[in-house]
């Protein structure tokens, strides 16, 4: 029992982030504490959890597109898209504050980041284009599209619904952080309790075998980066709603980054196949953890960055086979060598793709990680 | 008689169209394409002395170009390196703070050509011994390098050394009124150097062997590991002589300088038809994509468009490229 648990990749994101609520602690004694004001909770927490969501929900999309051996690098520039259409037609309505208004700009927002899912998905489904530089067209181009609907202007706008969204409480919880997390339970329940989990990880493993085997590798494909494109545009509503307003330029800007980030904290593969939707989920709050850290420990906010990337390297580092191998032969120098010593490591290390993690845990361990 | 003499050209014309259709295609349409673009520029917008506006795009994105040639080494090795945007900022900012400290120039420059290169390599030994993919890698490289910068200085430092101030002010006239300047030189003979390693010594070929099929490569008995990393160090090097340059050219070190950088280089570099699978592509091939950036540039300031029009028509360059790539030129293997 202790030794799968040791064996599981969730457990160095998951003492990561521990580690650092640790520190957090020790720098701020009341860190931890959680109040009610206004009727809702209130405290770091929930502040992390409030301002984490929008990251969350874009590294759940990315999750999915990488375990099918692709990336998604344009979610930043559909969030500033979404974000400028929803608060351009909110701005331009006669009624900034009614439903109706707000419903039509959310639902005309969505729809055209459908439409980009689709022109990305089609990109790399049709015409086979490598994801990366077929998402890298429209992270180019997005910002730019962007900032050509908000006219290079921040758009404000003043809409109490609209503001639901990002800055809202329901249930005494941010309304941002429910929205993401019933969006991880249901793609959770979609990708576990289906064959859709197991069909996406056979895609990303082996592409070709999958199309043999009768995978609709296509429709599959098609589908991830429509899934990335629609929550990177429920994202790109979170964060133009938090500040009600449109910033093109700097709306979800390196949130891409950030997502892939907490997709391989979280123990996903970029090469594709095993994914972990739990893992994603401590990655991103690995992430945004660091970030209120550094605020409260009252480091220069310039430093974040520093912080972040020595983070980011000790987290790939420990999770790293390779890595792994290396701290555990220094440590079990004693005991007598194993049949198999270096050279036969070296020569497996020269593989292009190694195509699983070769994790010490038992088979079955790719379902027992995931779902909770 | 005749036939004969008809047939040799035509033998000639066909062994070209053979060689036109391999890995010279890409290169090639690109040529093609910044030609057309070019004259239309010109032609549209009737500027005093196109040969000028050609030397301007060279002045214009000397570093751009030395960046484009670092990046080409990682991607035909298949990786690559998103650290270079961060890379280029640092350097501006230790050249910038190191002269305001009073140290001597030469000393200031030093420093951050061996900075640059050292950060490649650390990230390029964590890539190749630690099996940590490209992408992560650099991107922790990226935000390692402008974190570095904000800790130095946030405020844009003042570059007042006579030396580099003439370098950067200086123009060379090549024949009569035309001119370029220093930065131009230094980048042009990086790209010969550059043009020079990969295609006549043995780290070049390498270099290919490893993008093209690594464990080939290295059943060849080829230094794949040493390819791999160096190509990053390469990378760093080239990243921070860019940050010199563009220090140079402004005159001034800021930590907000060459955000989004690595993407204009990895975009020129797709557009030159370098193959981001490794393996395929030619340094003059991003140095071409570089000019068709230019050139996108000098035709959305021309038109007084706003700048965000540049975006989106790199982005629909970038996209015809690529389906230009899928369609004529067949996936290897």
């Amino acid at each position: 029992m202790m030794k799968r648990f040791a064996a599981s990749p969730l457990l160095w994101p998951a003492l990561a982030l521990v580690a650092l609520l640790a520190v957090n602690v020790v720098l701020t004694p009341s860190f931890l504490s959680i109040r009610v004001q206004d009727g809702h909770l209130f405290g770091s927490l929930v502040d992390i959890l409030r301002n984490g969501a929008p990251t969350m929900l874009v590294a759940l999309g990315m999750t999915l597109v990488i375990a099918s051996r692709g990336i998604d690098l344009s979610v930043g520039a559909v969030v500033a898209v979404s974000g400028a259409l929803a608060c351009a037609h909110i701005a331009s309505a006669t009624d900034p504050a009614s439903a109706g208004t707000v419903i039509t700009a959310m639902g005309i927002a969505l729809g055209v980041a459908v439409g980009l899912g689709l022109w990305n998905g089609m990109l790399v489904s049709v015409f086979g284009v490598q994801p990366i530089i077929a998402t890298l067209v429209l992270m180019t181009a997005g910002r730019g599209i962007a900032l050509l609907i908000t006219d290079g202007q921040i758009v404000t706008i003043t809409s109490a619904p609209f503001k639901v969204l990002g800055a809202g409480y329901a249930f005494g919880l941010p309304v941002a952080i429910l929205v993401s997390l019933s969006v991880f339970a249901v793609v959770g329940l979609l990708t576990r309790r289906t064959a859709l989990g197991m069909l996406l990880e056979s895609v990303g493993i082996n592409p070709e075998a999958s199309r043999l085997a009768g995978v609709r590798h296509r429709s599959i494909v098609f589908a991830v980066y429509v899934f990335c494109a629609l929550c990177a545009g429920v994202a790109g509503l979170m964060i133009a709603s938090n500040i009600s307003a449109a910033d093109a330029n700097n709306a979800g800007l390196w949130i891409e980054m950030d997502a892939i980030l907490a997709v391989v904290i979280g123990g996903t593969s970029l090469l594709g196949g095993r994914f972990s939707l739990t893992g994603t989920i401590l990655g991103a709050l690995i992430i945004q953890t660091l970030t209120t850290t550094v605020y409260t420990a009252g480091i220069t906010p310039e430093t974040t960055l520093v912080f972040k990337a020595l983070v980011v390297i000790a987290v790939c580092l420990l999770q790293a086979p390779k890595f792994r191998a290396v701290v555990s032969r220094g440590r079990s120098r004693k005991i007598p060598r194993r049949p198999n010593p270096a050279p036969g490591s070296a020569s497996s290390g020269a593989q292009p793709r190694p195509i699983a993690e070769p994790t010490s845990g038992p088979a079955p361990s790719a379902s027992v990680m995931v779902t909770k | 008689m005749s036939t004969q003499t008809a047939a040799r050209p035509r033998a000639v014309a066909a062994e070209v169209l053979q060689r036109a259709r391999g890995r010279y295609l890409s290169p090639l349409a690109s040529l093609v394409l910044f030609v057309v673009m070019f004259a239309a520029v010109i032609a549209r917008y009737d500027f005093a002395s196109p040969t000028q506006v050609f030397l301007n795009l060279l002045v214009d994105n000397a570093y751009l170009v030395v960046l484009a040639v670092g990046m080409t080494f990682v991607i035909l090795t298949g990786g690559i390196d998103l650290s270079v945007g961060s890379v280029v900022a640092l350097s501006t900012v230790i050249v910038a703070t190191t002269l305001k400290a009073g140290w001597p120039m030469p000393l200031a420059v030093a420093t951050v050509l061996v900075v640059g290169p050292a950060l490649g390599l650390l990230m390029g030994l964590v890539i190749e011994y630690f099996d940590v993919q490209p992408f992560i890698v650099t991107l922790a490289g990226m935000f390692l390098a402008r974190g570095l910068c904000y800790v130095i200085s946030v405020d844009t430092l003042p570059i007042n050394d006579p030396t580099l101030r003439e370098v950067g002010l200086n123009y060379v006239y090549l024949y009569e009124d035309k001119f370029i300047r220093w930065t131009v030189v230094i980048a042009i003979v990086v790209v010969v150097i550059a043009v020079y390693t990969l295609h006549q010594t043995r780290f070049g070929r390498t270099v290919y062997a490893v993008g093209g099929n690594r464990q080939s490569a290295q059943l060849m008995g080829l230094h794949a590991s040493r390819a791999r990393v160096s190509v990053y160090a390469i990378s760093g090097f080239c990243a921070a002589l860019a940050g010199l340059l563009l220090a140079v050219q402004k005159l001034s070190g800021y930590s907000l300088n060459g955000i989004g950088l690595e993407l204009d280089a990895i975009a020129a570099a797709v557009i030159g038809g370098v193959l981001l699978s490794g393996g395929v592509g030619f340094v003059l091939g991003s140095v071409i994509g570089v000019l068709v950036l230019g050139t996108i540039q000098t035709f959305v300031t021309a038109a007084n468009l706003d700048s965000y029009w540049t975006r989106i028509m790199t982005g629909v360059l970038l996209l015809v490229f690529v389906l230009v790539q899928r369609l004529v030129v067949r996936k290897p293997g």
